[in-house]
């Protein structure tokens, strides 16, 4: 028998929290404002800790999974459509909603003392509620459409937040960046939305596995088709080739917003996308070969740019759209657990390094210039030790969090195949550049001389050292839960993985994995790790000079990664400028005004008759123009009322000139 | 309970006119003139929300219907009714009467007593052409909307009002005066101007068949111009432009959209299936073509303009896409699309009014000075580009959904494009408007925000806003028992559902009778008995 778990409270209280601070917000004191900000989160995580507490924990109420709680009220219901408010917990949504709930609640702690000096604070928590509510909707979606009410909502939420400063320009201009991009996203969504109801008659997730269950004639065809428009939606939310490009604008945003929406959790949907449809790719091998290209393509290409980017919150957003690009890697290759795992580890390290970067940040007044640190890591002992922490992980050195997830997403590469072993040396290198660049970013901050005067450079409050504590061991102990089967835990959901090079369909039990393979390729990723790590050493502790001697060495190169292979100007030339030039030259001027504004007078000037009048009109004589139309309707109650039979009369005459007998 | 019942409709018509009446004879002072036309308004709209309170969900028709002869020879009728249809529309025109007033409440500062009288008769005017059910009726009062609009324009105009009234003036008198022959045409032939009568006459087939051809395009071309459909909106842009606040709140959309549904398709099904594809087409250039005019707007008013031909050009495509799904999407975007648009134009009514200008690029950095005006401004904003959640996304699914799947997956494709253009001319307004650094304009006057009149309004519509887009359950089931579309003769015969269907089936049958061919549905179709009807 299952005990209600009130899911819906999950979204509701944060939503309660984005409503009071967002209504009453200014007129309340601050420590109010904090205390609902901070319960808001914290309730949430407490549902859903006693969800799990429902089904694991001692004296269970729930007896299987998926739990569903279905509003009795149906959304809309209306000709082929019918939408319930459906939340489904089941293993995925829960791990989900942990990383959500719980980090969340981390970096809302963490807010308070980075916040806590600026004018809208009130506003701040609010958005950051609102974005909890969204987020979690988003993740207890039981329906595509449900879903896609958290999908737009967290996009909503990230563009209040990115523009946050909204009197700086360039943040309000990311802002609206971030929400069009992901608009682009959102169209694949919609087709995708539209292709499901034409197909299968729902949206509901469960059924339309069911549907696809029972029919072995689903296959390529359509479902690629949707596979691959949700896709599209994916990669706009979560940042991957061609679509990344609003997230390093994203980092005008305060850090804190940066480290929960734009790294742990927002930017990561995507990927939970795919693995809550995961049984439309599994029923395209095109779709997932598309996936796992754009995974493995973002992965390189993006840490190709963190390499020599200066500003430590855009070394790490490019790191982000890499680390993103490996999960879709892992989506590609079937291997949805170890993405959603990884997905994870990466929300802890991530969240991290990002909180980690802010108190950096907050410490030296606002600089974000690595140019400008060094030698950092005296006055910031504590950060020091959480970024090296969150560094170490993120490299992939065991037994931190990063190394597990990601070997387990190059192990599952590695076994498709031809095309898996391109996969796997794309992100063997890209193991190789995350090192290198996370290694450059620590040199740079914390080691070496100080660059610039820091005379007043503190560490952080406690509000926001605690989070930074309780990450890093996160960060360290993370990953071992693969160990103990996170895996098999998730299989319900996700299936075992897919794993032989003859077939992508073939499905193959855990148990029957080759240990020794494993333990071989980790050994190379941790050496591949190790040796980014040593030539970021080299650069940036031994020879200092290196990096600038390579950079003019290769002038070309330098530039095409220092300016992000022009993507943005890209863009701009080829669609933003000729989009507006089209519509204001073509169809402005030339259509609007020229052609149809010019018809319209010429039939207008034909249709009044007299020249004359239309001058007395346009006299400017209000007067008289009044009196006409006054006139006008006067004639008109008039005709309503004269005796009809002699009108009618002559009517058999127009209706034949009408008929054209 | 019964004689409410009754009289209620000619309650609602005279209310208003009593109101204008009450306002020329009073004399204007102490903002006299407006007090009144709130409180007519206020006590109109609580008369309106009479109907869905007493309108019976369970059955399809006209309900409330007065019927009465008023003349004769030629027979004339006083008839009115509501149907699913029109119900929540008159209750939407009762709505927006008190935002418009107190739209105008400091911007009108001359002439109030006319302002308001022809404001109030307007109001009476929309009214009527929304519940009459006799085409003579139905054409005064159709017409009767159109001349309070055009002398407020010429006399309340921002810079040119006369040349913008002109403009109205030829777009909508000329296209409806063969309107008018095309109604007596169809009297000539049948004797009749009731509504139904004509409905059945024309269905008969005993009217000559090229004639009628003529006759549907008369009333679609008069209706065309009125919502407007490209290549038609020419009157748009100078009228919203131009005319005060109040009257851009309700000048487009609402007459000719429920005009195409009643007295389009719902008098010439045949005639209007075979221009649909037409229709169809044109809509979608309409909302590619407004959304990309609007990113290049340098004035707000224009701006809007555009944005609403984009929106309006959407619920015509749900309207000519004859499916069900659609024609409830339709419906339901005309009443979220007035209730934002009321919004969104009180706002900038109050903008204008406080610095005078429209030009978007003098604006900038008004969020910190005018917080509430921000908010509510970006909240309806949000609401327009159909955020999930809000009342826009609800219809924009269901008839970008109808279309995909009853009509054209192309034209849906190049439907949902303008679902992007629509969040970047609607942010990129908001980001010129109130973020970035402080304009010299923004700092030229005293920050002013909203005040408690109008925050009494804004409340309840943003609420208004929220609800409709997490329950519209509370609206689509009285939409629901409304007319729906014509189905195809082929359609109609290989489903064998005689005329009309109700509830899934009926979508199925329109929109993918494969469906009911392969799936269990075709068996709950058959055990509702659904078809019989």
């Amino acid at each position: 028998m299952n005990a209600p778990l009130h899911l819906w409270l999950i979204p509701l209280l944060p939503f309660a929290g984005f409503l009071i601070n967002g209504i009453l917000g200014r007129r309340l004191p601050k420590w109010i404002v904090t205390t609902v900000a901070l319960l808001a989160p914290l309730a949430a995580l407490g549902l859903v800790l006693n969800a799990a507490q429902g089904f694991f924990g001692i004296g269970a109420t729930v007896s299987s999974l998926p739990y569903i709680e279905t509003c009795p009220l149906p959304w809309i219901n209306a000709g082929l459509l019918h939408i319930d408010f459906s939340f489904v917990l089941d293993q995925l949504s829960l791990v989900m909603l942990l990383v959500v709930t719980g980090v969340g609640f981390l970096i809302h702690v963490y807010s308070v003392g980075y916040m806590s000096d600026d004018e809208g604070y009130a506003r701040y928590f609010s958005y950051l509620n609102l974005f909890l509510f969204f987020m979690t909707v988003l993740v207890l979606a039981g329906n595509a459409l449900v879903m896609f009410i958290g999908w737009e909502g967290v996009g909503l939420a990230s563009y209040l937040l990115i523009g946050f400063w909204f009197q700086k320009k360039s943040a309000a201009d990311a802002g609206m960046k971030a929400f069009i991009v992901n608009r682009i996203g959102d169209f694949g969504f919609l087709i995708a939305m539209f292709l499901l109801v034409a197909n299968f008659g729902t949206l509901t997730f469960t059924e339309i596995a069911t549907k696809l269950g029972q029919d072995p004639g689903w296959n390529g065809g359509v479902v690629t088709v949707i596979a691959l428009c949700l896709m599209m939606g994916a990669a706009g939310k979560s940042a991957q080739l061609p679509l990344y490009i609003w997230l390093p604008d994203a980092m005008e945003g305060p850090t804190p917003v940066s480290a929960l929406i734009h790294a742990a959790t927002m930017v990561t949907a995507g990927v939970y996308m795919v693995a809550r449809t995961h049984v439309l790719f599994d029923h395209s091998p095109f779709a997932l070969s598309v996936v796992a290209i754009v995974g493995a393509a973002t992965a390189i290409f993006a840490a190709t740019i963190a390499l020599v980017q200066n500003d430590i919150k855009r070394v790490l957003a490019y790191s982000t759209i890499s680390q993103l690009g490996y999960m879709f890697l892992g989506c590609g290759v079937a291997a949805y657990s170890a993405a959603i795992f990884h997905l994870m580890t990466h929300a802890f390290f991530k969240a991290l390094l990002f909180l980690a970067a802010g108190s950096v940040i907050h410490a030296i007044g606002g600089e974000q210039d690595l140019r400008k640190m060094g030698g950092l890591w005296k006055k910031l002992p504590v950060t020091f030790a959480v970024t090296t922490v969150g560094v170490l992980a993120i490299a992939g050195i065991p037994p931190f969090a990063g190394f597990f997830s990601k070997d387990a997403i190059l192990y599952a590469a590695f076994l498709q195949g031809t095309n898996g072993k391109i996969l796997y040396s794309v992100g063997l290198l890209t193991a190789l550049l995350t090192a290198f660049y996370m290694f450059r970013l620590w040199y740079m901050t914390f080691l070496g001389e100080p660059r610039s005067p820091q005379s007043h450079s503190h560490e952080s409050p406690w509000s926001m050292r605690g989070p930074l504590l309780i990450l890093a061991a996160l960060s360290i102990c993370g990953g071992w839960i693969w160990l103990f089967g996170f895996g098999e835990f998730l299989a319900p959901v996700l299936g075992a993985r897919v794993t032989e090079a003859s077939s992508w369909r073939l499905l193959v039990p855990y148990t029957q994995y080759s240990l020794s393979l494993e333990t071989v390729l980790s050994i190379v990723a941790v050496l591949v790790a190790l040796e980014g790590w040593l030539i970021a050493d080299k650069f940036y502790r031994r020879k200092p000079a290196r990096p600038a001697q390579w950079a003019t060495a290769m002038p070309a190169g330098y530039k095409l990664l220092a300016n992000k292979y022009f993507v943005d100007e890209f863009y701009g030339a080829t669609v933003v400028k000729p989009l507006l030039g089209f519509s204001k030259v073509f169809l402005e001027w030339v259509v609007d005004v020229g052609i149809l504004g010019g018809a319209t007078w010429l039939l207008g000037g034909i249709a009044t008759f007299a020249g004359a009048i239309l001058q007395r009109w346009q006299s400017g004589n209000l007067r008289s123009y009044a009196a006409w139309l006054a006139a006008g309707a006067a004639a008109l109650l008039l005709f309503l009322l004269v005796p009809w039979t002699t009108v009618l009369a002559t009517l058999p005459a127009i209706h034949l000139g009408l008929a054209g007998h | 309970m019964n004689e409410i019942n009754n009289s209620i409709l000619t309650l609602i018509l005279l209310l208003p006119l009593a109101g204008a009446l009450l306002v020329l004879l009073a004399p204007d002072r102490v903002k006299l003139p407006n007090w009144i036309a709130l409180l007519t308004s206020l006590a109109t709209f609580g008369l309106t929300l009479h109907l869905p309170a007493h309108f019976d969900k369970a059955q399809t028709g006209f309900q409330f219907v007065v019927n009465l002869q008023w003349i004769e020879k030629p027979a004339i009728f006083y008839h009115l009714g509501v149907d699913g249809l029109s119900l929540w529309l008159v209750v939407l025109v009762g709505l927006l009467a008190p935002i418009g007033v107190i739209a105008s409440w400091n911007a009108i500062r001359e002439r109030r007593k006319l302002f308001f009288a022809l404001f109030l008769v307007q109001q009476t005017a929309m009214f009527g052409v929304f519940l009459s059910l006799d085409l003579i009726l139905y054409y005064g009062f159709w017409e009767l909307s159109l001349v309070p609009m055009a002398i407020l324009i010429a006399m309340y105009g921002r810079k040119d009002g006369p040349r913008a009234a002109l403009k109205f003036f030829l777009f909508t008198f000329i296209p409806s005066a063969p309107l008018l022959v095309a109604i007596l045409w169809l009297y000539a032939r049948t004797g009749s101007f009731d509504f139904a009568t004509l409905q059945l006459w024309i269905a008969s087939g005993a009217l000559p068949a090229g004639a009628l051809w003529w006759v549907a395009l008369t009333f679609l071309f008069a209706f065309a111009v009125k919502v407007p459909v490209f290549p038609l909106h020419g009157w748009l842009a100078d009228t919203f432009s131009e005319a005060p606040v109040a009257l851009a709140m309700v000048v487009a959309g609402k007459l000719g959209l429920y005009s195409m549904l009643r007295f389009h398709i719902g008098l010439f099904p045949t005639q209007a299936r075979a221009v649909a594809p037409l229709l169809v087409g044109l809509a979608v250039i309409g909302i590619l073509y407004g959304a990309c005019l609007a990113l290049v707007q340098r004035d707000f008013w224009r701006l809007m303009a555009f944005a609403a031909l984009s929106h309006l050009s959407l619920i015509t495509l749900g309207i000519y896409g004859l499916t069900l799904t659609g024609w409830e999407g339709a419906v339901y975007q005309i009443l979220n699309h007035g209730v934002v648009d009321g919004a969104l134009f009180l706002l900038l009514g109050l903008l204008y009014d406080r610095y005078r200008t429209s030009e978007i690029n003098a604006y900038g950095g008004l969020a910190a000075k005018l917080p509430r005006t921000a908010t509510f401004f970006v909240f309806a904003s949000l609401a327009m580009i159909g955020l999930p959640m809000l009342g826009g996304f609800v219809g924009e699914f269901m008839i970008l959904l109808g279309t995909f799947t009853g009509v054209s997956k192309g034209w849906a494709i190049a439907a949902t494009l303008g679902v992007i253009l629509g969040a970047a001319y609607m942010l990129w307004l908001v980001q010129r408007l109130f973020f970035g650094p402080e304009s010299a304009l923004a700092t030229s006057k005293p920050p002013e925000d909203l005040r408690l009149g109008q925050l009494t309004v804004l409340w309840p519509l943003a609420a208004l806003m929220l609800v409709m887009g997490i329950a519209p359950m509370f609206w689509l089931p009285t939409i629901q028992t409304g007319p729906h579309p014509p189905l195809r003769p082929q359609q109609a015969a290989a489903t064998q559902y005689p005329i009309i269907l109700h509830g899934t089936c009926a979508a199925a049958a329109h929109e993918a009778p494969e469906l009911i061919a392969t799936s269990e549905l075709a068996a709950k179709c058959e055990s509702n008995g659904e078809g019989q009807r």
